[in-house]
């Protein structure tokens, strides 16, 4: 079996010339490096989460490794091909979902999508039949394989998405922000197929996303970029080391009241005179409920808020660390 | 199990297309009533015209209605299988085309397979009545070459169109916001081409034959059936070179489309 | 009131962004009116100079000013508010404090003014300079010529707004949009003066507010008619703008109503 790694860039680069006018009639050319020189690889298997603030060069990346942007310099190989050249012969190798953009046919059945790609990739049609019964079962849609896209919820809708990148059982499946806008319910629908269908077939996984939820649930191995830069490359762990990933728990009491003190997590701030207060605790050291065990102990809670560390924070800590 | 040969690809690719849209019944008709509407519309200006005059560019209105009839079955044909192309602006602007090009098919293939618009072929049917009313009376002596140029001049027709959307598309990517620009040639094009090109002023002939070869889909082939000669810079023999025209214009449609491309991946800067 | 002047001002500029797709207009009027000419001057040679009352130079104005009017009046329809309707945005478009048929006519003045100056006068200087154009004889058709312009676009505006409507009761607007411009491009005179219409057709066309979209400023700006009959056209265009603006606010009322009923 080889290790040849599945995504492979070296020294990657991309730059785009802005024109932006300056004044009434004058017009401005900057040079903007979205992607400043990144350097990684991938190996087969690997679930791997890549998180950067908006803007940060994360779908620049995903678009040169799946052949839709030349590098401005560098290398890159994805499933041993040159993206861009190559691009049709990779495409057979690997599944994209752009979360934003459908690859389903709008006005057909489900079923309907899966079988058209089927025959894009020329799978002969009985393994397609095989294959969307699988993948259905897995994703809980079956009832849904006969109704028109359009009509479908957003999250049924990704869950198709999903399904639709897999037909041809990719060596590569790369997803580009597939958990937005979705609820608690579809996404974690969503997280449970895709550790159950790489456990199954050894898919190596590349997710872009802004939820850490699916970060802490999909992923061993993390790469963050901020301006084009890649500034952690290494397991969930040790970043949580790092960065001391917390939770935020934002309680609101029946009235103003003075800070309140726990042992399981620091108070970081009081508003409205104190009657909502933010109690921020180590996911490591202890949980929600024990610190929230200790509030309600002293006082009534009204309602509560838990909130997860935001990507732009632990951006912010690494590359002021790192 | 064996891979799924290219013609297989293409079959299953068109058979989902149809089926869907004949699956909105009232919705197909009324698009093929629309496109019916826009055959005979194209129709009335001649007409309107003969109601005025006996004589139009040389042609009466039969001899004019057969040009009208041989262009417009090529153009109702070309807008049927490339007529989509016209939607790569909007395409740009959504970021559709990534998903299309992240599948192991040429775009070009993708979107003319995938987007085939069988309405189209209610304009098709007008081109097609027409030409049966004015046959007859047209008093032909019927050659294999007569016989040939009738049957074969839709189809070239429809190459040449459908070039003009291939060569329309592909300049899309470099004018992002500029479908009009290619509008100009795409449907002046066919607008010339359904007339008599003995009326197009001078410059405009030579535009829509040297360049655009419009005048090449109807006009010259009708000459050349009903025997007649051409106007200058438009000899009728120019007729017979048809397909090589057809050829001409779709090296010009595919250099287009290879820029267009690979403007788009930014292999060009 | 300074609302709707401040949404006319953002439109206006908004389409002066769009440089490429002017010139890109301005290149497809060009090749378009090349083409009309030659279709008039063919016809009009055949019949020996004159037909209809259009000799070489007023067929030649008529091209161009065609060419001219063509954005500003818009005939091709956009299909905006079908969209936001079918993506539900058109409920947050009901709950402003702006009525939405009035600030969308507002939008299309400050696009049809920009367009006036960036589309309109290109075609004009083309037709000068090329073919020739005529001036009209007299000085009143040009404040005749603007109120009918005016009239024009917003005749224009209002059937565009309604075939917008139908969104809120089919799914498929594109079927009736596309109907929409099968009608209108020769009932308005775009491909040939309707004044060359068989006698039938003109009725027909004339029982259309069709023609007072497009043929009516053209006839006036040229001064093709004169004087107390152009007065007339421009008293006709304004009875048709009355008549369809009522239409569209009891269309608007409904659906704005069957919005409230369904929940989009």
């Amino acid at each position: 079996m080889t290790t040849e790694p599945v995504v492979e860039f070296e020294d990657l680069r991309r730059s785009f010339t802005v024109r932006k006018k300056v004044g009434r009639l004058r017009r401005q050319t900057k040079v903007v490096h979205a992607v400043d020189g990144i350097s990684a690889s991938i190996q087969p298997g690997e679930a791997v989460g890549y998180i950067g603030a908006n803007g940060a060069g994360k779908s620049t990346t995903i678009k040169m490794l799946t052949g839709i942007l030349v590098p401005s310099s560098g290398r890159v190989r994805t499933c041993g091909y040159d993206p861009v050249p190559q691009r049709r012969r990779l495409a057979r190798e690997i599944g994209v979902v752009f979360g934003q953009r459908s690859q389903l046919w709008w006005d057909l059945p489900l079923r309907d999508s899966f079988r058209i790609l089927g025959a894009i990739h020329r799978l002969p049609t009985e393994e397609v039949t095989v294959r969307t019964e699988q993948l259905i079962d897995h994703l809980g849609l079956a009832d849904l394989l006969d109704t028109p896209v359009r009509q479908l919820s957003l999250g049924e809708r990704m869950r198709g998405e999903v399904a639709a990148a897999l037909v041809h059982r990719p060596r590569l499946l790369v997803l580009d922000e597939p958990t937005i806008g979705l609820d608690m319910i579809s996404k974690e629908r969503l997280r449970h197929f895709l550790i159950a269908e790489r456990a199954e077939c050894g898919t190596t996984l590349l997710l872009t996303t802004h939820d850490m939820g699916d970060i802490e649930r999909l992923c061993d191995r993390v790469l963050v970029i901020d301006r084009g830069r890649l500034v952690f490359d290494g397991t969930l762990s040790s970043m949580a080391e790092r960065v001391a990933l917390q939770r935020v728990l934002v309680v609101d009491l029946p009235e103003p009241s003075p800070d309140l003190q726990v042992s399981a997590a620091a108070h970081i701030g009081s508003d409205l005179d104190g009657q909502r207060q933010r109690l921020a605790f180590s996911p490591k050291e202890t949980t929600a409920a024990r610190v929230l065990a200790e509030v309600t102990a002293v006082t009534e809670v009204v309602d509560l808020t838990l909130e997860e560390p935001a990507i732009e924070d632990i951006v912010r800590t690494l590359y002021g660390v790192g | 199990m064996a891979e799924l040969s290219t013609g297989e690809v293409y079959r299953i690719l068109l058979g989902s297309r149809i089926r869907s849209q004949l699956a909105y019944r009232t919705s197909f008709w009324l698009n093929v009533a629309t496109s019916v509407g826009i055959g005979l519309v194209e129709f009335i200006e001649i007409y309107a015209i003969f109601s005025n005059v006996a004589v139009f560019g040389g042609l009466n209105l039969r001899q004019s209605a057969l040009v009208f009839a041989l262009g417009n079955m090529g153009f109702a044909l070309a807008d049927t299988i490339f007529g989509q192309l016209d939607t790569i602006p909007s395409y740009l602007r959504m970021g559709r085309l990534e998903v299309l090009l992240a599948r192991p098919m040429p775009l070009l293939l993708q979107l003319v397979t995938s987007e085939v618009q069988l309405r189209r072929l209610g304009r098709l049917a007008v081109g097609v009545v027409i030409l049966i009313i004015v046959l007859p009376g047209l008093d032909l002596s019927y050659t294999a070459g007569t016989a040939y140029l009738l049957a074969v001049t839709p189809f070239v027709g429809a190459a040449i169109y459908g070039a003009f959307f291939a060569m329309a598309g592909g300049l899309q990517f470099f004018l992002i916001d500029g479908p009009e620009f290619t509008s100009a040639f795409v449907y002046g094009g066919a607008y010339a081409g359904q007339l008599p090109g003995s009326v197009l002023i001078t410059p405009i002939r030579i535009l829509f034959t040297f360049v655009f070869p419009a005048t090449v889909t109807a006009y010259l082939p009708s000459l050349l059936i009903m025997g007649l000669p051409g106007p200058r810079f438009l000899p009728a023999w120019l007729g017979w070179f048809a397909p090589v025209f057809a050829v001409w214009a779709w090296l010009l449609a595919w250099l287009a489309w290879r820029a267009g491309i690979r403007k788009f991946t930014g292999a060009g800067g | 009131m300074r609302t709707y002047l401040l949404l006319a001002a953002a439109e206006f500029r908004r389409y002066s962004t769009y440089r490429l797709a002017i010139l890109a207009g301005i290149t497809t009027q060009s090749v378009f009116g090349f083409i009309r000419v030659s279709v008039l001057f063919g016809a009009i040679s055949s019949a020996g100079g004159t037909l209809a009352g259009y000799n070489q130079q007023l067929a030649s104005t008529y091209v161009w000013l065609g060419q001219a009017l063509l954005a500003p009046i818009a005939l091709f329809a956009w299909i905006d508010i079908a969209e936001r309707v079918s993506s539900g945005d058109i409920a947050v478009d009901f709950a402003r404090p702006v009525d939405l048929q009035l600030a969308w006519w507002a939008r299309d003045l400050g696009r049809a003014s920009f367009q006036l100056l960036a589309r309109g006068l290109p075609p004009l200087f083309i037709g000068a300079v090329t073919i020739g154009l005529a001036l009209p004889d007299s000085w009143s058709a040009y404040p005749l010529g603007v109120m009918s312009m005016f009239l024009a676009i917003s005749i224009s505006f209002t059937l565009r707004f309604l075939v917008n409507l139908i969104a809120f009761w089919t799914f498929d607007v594109r079927g009736f949009i596309g109907l929409y411009l099968v009608i209108v491009g020769p009932f308005s005179g775009l491909l040939i003066p309707v004044h060359l219409f068989p006698k039938w057709l003109r009725i027909v066309a004339y029982a259309t507010p069709f023609p007072s979209m497009f043929q009516t400023p053209i006839d006036v700006l040229s001064g093709w008619v004169l004087g107390w009959a152009a007065a007339g056209l421009v008293a006709s265009q304004l009875a048709w703008l009355i008549a369809l603006v009522g239409l569209a606010r009891v269309v608007q009322w409904r659906a704005a109503h069957r919005l409230v009923v369904q929940g989009g």
